[in-house]
């Protein structure tokens, strides 16, 4: 059984449908990227598998180890180990990223019938995690990516993802405002949390993170639906021909 | 509640609870005649209404119609009741000094850990012993504020406390009113008094007792903090929901002296709290800042008014609103700056959180500026809680209740973390997730 099944998606947002009748299946230890240009529905998908209300989906299902996700609450499917790591991470005054995690960290166990972390082992967890990532120990007592740098607020959405470890992780175009040095920090935390269990779908427009994070399937998306999957030979494809051969596929 | 009474006359009804009341009120010497002017001059507007600027949000005529009679003196079974709710609100450390429907009840108090540094006594004590020419005057002071006459004309106890030059009190002090009538109306005045370079921590809690309902409490505490004191001034008013409390602060801070004073309104159907602080001696430095917390149909207004006399001081303030429901915040907030108070920087900010589309918040900064070479700014914003956020936190596992609560804490700590003994910063934090609590 795939992790996640997408069959035959519809999604309109204020009377406009953007995802026209996607489909896909993601299996665990897989990693899916997809590309696609601006517009292409890229983004509203990841919003849609984890929950962000604003989303009419007019057909189609969405299921997660067979469960129908688009019944569940954002936070639930939080529970259940869906994790999008955002493109905008929002600013959060007034909550440390300390507190954050913490109340975080334990809703979700409390969600799934596990004790919550005593506060030493949790401190240990965040602090060893927080090290790989070269994240200082004064961002975590600051508020929630308030004054952090692109980078910063980035590393910070993948020290979520290490210590929540979902088992679906949806990177929404990690990529963006990362300089290189970033992107390699950013590209090795995350290579660090593949494994046998977890899936991965990485939402970029750019071939060069998937340099660092090779993908086992790519796909490519235009006007709401994929409309071709390969291995990762086409990510080198779409750089030397663009996106401008799948517009009229689509 | 928004219930208008009949036309009853209200100075006329008030007029009688002085005359029914005045047998009972304590005072020897000048003090019946000091109350008697304070009565004549809460008579000449009566009530105040909409058509005074300082009350237009606020029109006491037709919210509460008419002040209600005196509460008698607490029975035994009164006391235990209050007894119960006191208990409820110690703050930590905190000695503990109790006023039963405007009575200062010794039994429930904690005299016997009254430090050495500071004198306390009862008004009542201060009134029944009066003597031309001493301290009563003072005590019993008033404002051209009627609410503040009246309260002058019918205190029936409080706290007078002084602390000596150069005195330091290490536990703060608690007054915690408690109300255990209904109908009734309580008027309650204390006076405090730092010394030169003295230090204290004042807390000044308002409940009610179990079936206390409807009641009126009108209070007013007299500060003077002396040149080189700190005081921190803390007041948390969860009055029953039915139940009426205004309360007033006159403050006067001496020079290069430190108020920090943080003001939270819970509940009660009407309350109002107005602050007059005084920046009296150059290089001074005031903190205020409040919060109200609203929901149902109650109605919190808090009007502050700094006024800077001299130069080189610095006013702060901060004022967070959060309002569900058909409830209504409003804040007031004034700063003068007297003609002689060059180098002034005083700042306020009001903000409101709306969480229904019926809430309503009214914000009235205002600055009078009398003097040049000043710094001076406020702002004034009100807004929903911002849905992204509710998202993330709700994409990170937290239900949407308790991501609403983490933002709405987020909000008010913007205000509450002004408050700088840590000690009292987590009392008041927790008397805000209590009301958190309670709307869930």
């Amino acid at each position: 059984m795939a992790l996640l099944e997408i069959r035959d998606l519809h999604v309109g947002v204020e009377d406009r449908e953007v995802i026209r009748g996607l489909d896909l299946n993601v299996h665990a230890g897989e990693v899916h990227a997809i590309m696609g240009p601006n517009g292409s529905g890229k983004s509203t998908l990841s919003h849609v598998i984890a929950g962000k209300p604003g989303y009419e989906v007019t057909d189609g299902q969405i299921l997660f180890k067979g469960e129908d996700l688009l019944e569940m609450a954002p936070e639930e499917r939080a529970a259940k180990g869906v994790f999008l790591a955002f493109q905008y991470p929002v600013e959060i005054a007034g909550v440390t990223t300390m507190n954050f995690l913490r109340a975080a960290l334990n809703a979700q166990r409390k969600a799934r019938d596990q004790q919550e972390f005593s506060t030493p082992e949790f401190l240990k967890r965040v602090r060893e995690v927080a090290g790989s990532l070269n994240i200082r120990q004064d961002m975590l007592k600051r508020g929630v990516n308030v004054g952090f740098s692109g980078g910063e607020k980035k590393r910070n959405e993948i020290l979520q993802m290490a210590l929540f470890e979902p088992s679906l992780c949806i990177l929404d175009e990690i990529d963006s405002g990362l300089d290189i040095d970033a992107l390699r920090i950013v590209a090795s935390g995350i290579n660090g949390l593949r494994s046998p269990e977890r899936a991965m779908i990485v939402i970029t427009h750019y071939r060069r993170l998937l340099d660092h994070i090779v993908p086992d399937v790519v796909h490519v998306m235009s006007k709401g639906r994929i409309v071709k999957s390969g291995d990762k030979e086409l990510a080198l494809e779409l750089e030397a021909c663009g996106y401008g051969q799948f517009e009229d596929a689509a | 509640m928004k219930q208008v009474l009949p036309k009853a006359d209200p100075e006329r009804a008030s007029g009688n609870v002085f005359a029914a009341a005045r047998g009972r009120l304590p005072g020897a010497g000048l003090v019946p005649q000091i109350r008697a002017s304070a009565f004549e001059v809460y008579e000449r507007t009566g009530l105040p209404h909409r058509g005074m600027e300082d009350w237009k949000y606020t029109d006491l005529r037709a919210l509460i119609g008419e002040v209600l009679p005196l509460a008698p003196r607490p029975d035994a079974e009164a006391l235990v009741r209050a007894k119960v709710s006191a208990e409820q609100v110690s703050a930590d450390q905190a000695v503990k000094l109790v006023l039963v429907d405007g009575i200062f009840v010794p039994e429930l108090s904690d005299l016997g850990r009254l430090e050495n540094e500071l004198v306390v006594r009862s008004l009542r004590e201060v009134l029944e012993n009066s003597a031309p020419g001493d301290m009563a005057g003072l005590v019993l002071s008033t404002t051209s504020d009627s609410v503040i006459s009246l309260n002058a004309a019918l205190a029936t106890d409080g706290l007078v406390i002084t602390v000596a030059d150069g005195n330091a009190v290490k536990r703060p002090i608690q007054i915690v009113h408690v109300a255990t009538g209904a109908s009734v109306s309580t008027f309650t005045r204390s006076y405090l008094q730092l010394g030169k370079g003295a230090h204290a921590a004042i807390v000044e809690s308002f409940v009610s007792a179990e079936r206390a309902s409807g009641y009126q409490a009108n209070d007013a505490i007299i500060a003077l903090v002396g040149n080189e004191a700190s005081l921190s001034y803390i007041r948390v008013a969860a009055a029953a929901s039915d139940a009426v409390n205004i309360s007033s602060a006159i403050i006067a801070v001496g020079a290069r002296a430190k108020l920090d004073l943080f003001s939270m309104t819970c509940s009660g159907s009407i309350s109002r709290y107005q602050g007059f602080i005084s920046l009296a001696g150059e290089g001074t430095k005031v903190s205020a800042n409040g919060v109200n917390l609203i929901r149902g149909e109650l109605h919190a207004d808090t009007t502050m008014v700094v006024d800077h006399a001299v130069p080189h001081c610095t006013s702060r303030e901060k004022f967070r609103a959060v309002i569900d429901d058909r409830g209504r915040s409003v804040f007031q907030g004034r700063i003068v700056v007297r003609p002689a108070a060059r180098k002034t920087d005083a700042t306020l900010t009001t903000r409101a959180l709306l969480l229904s589309d019926q809430a309503e918040a009214d914000s009235k900064p205002e600055l009078e500026i009398l003097a040049d070479d000043v710094t001076c700014g406020h702002g004034a914003t009100s807004g929903a809680l911002d849905n992204s956020l509710v998202f993330y936190l709700r994409a990170r596992g937290l239900p949407e209740k308790d991501a609403k609560s983490l933002l709405i804490k987020a909000f008010l700590g913007e205000s509450i973390e002004e408050i700088t003994s840590e000690n009292l910063r987590d009392f008041v934090t927790a008397q805000a997730e209590h009301w958190l609590q309670a709307g869930r």
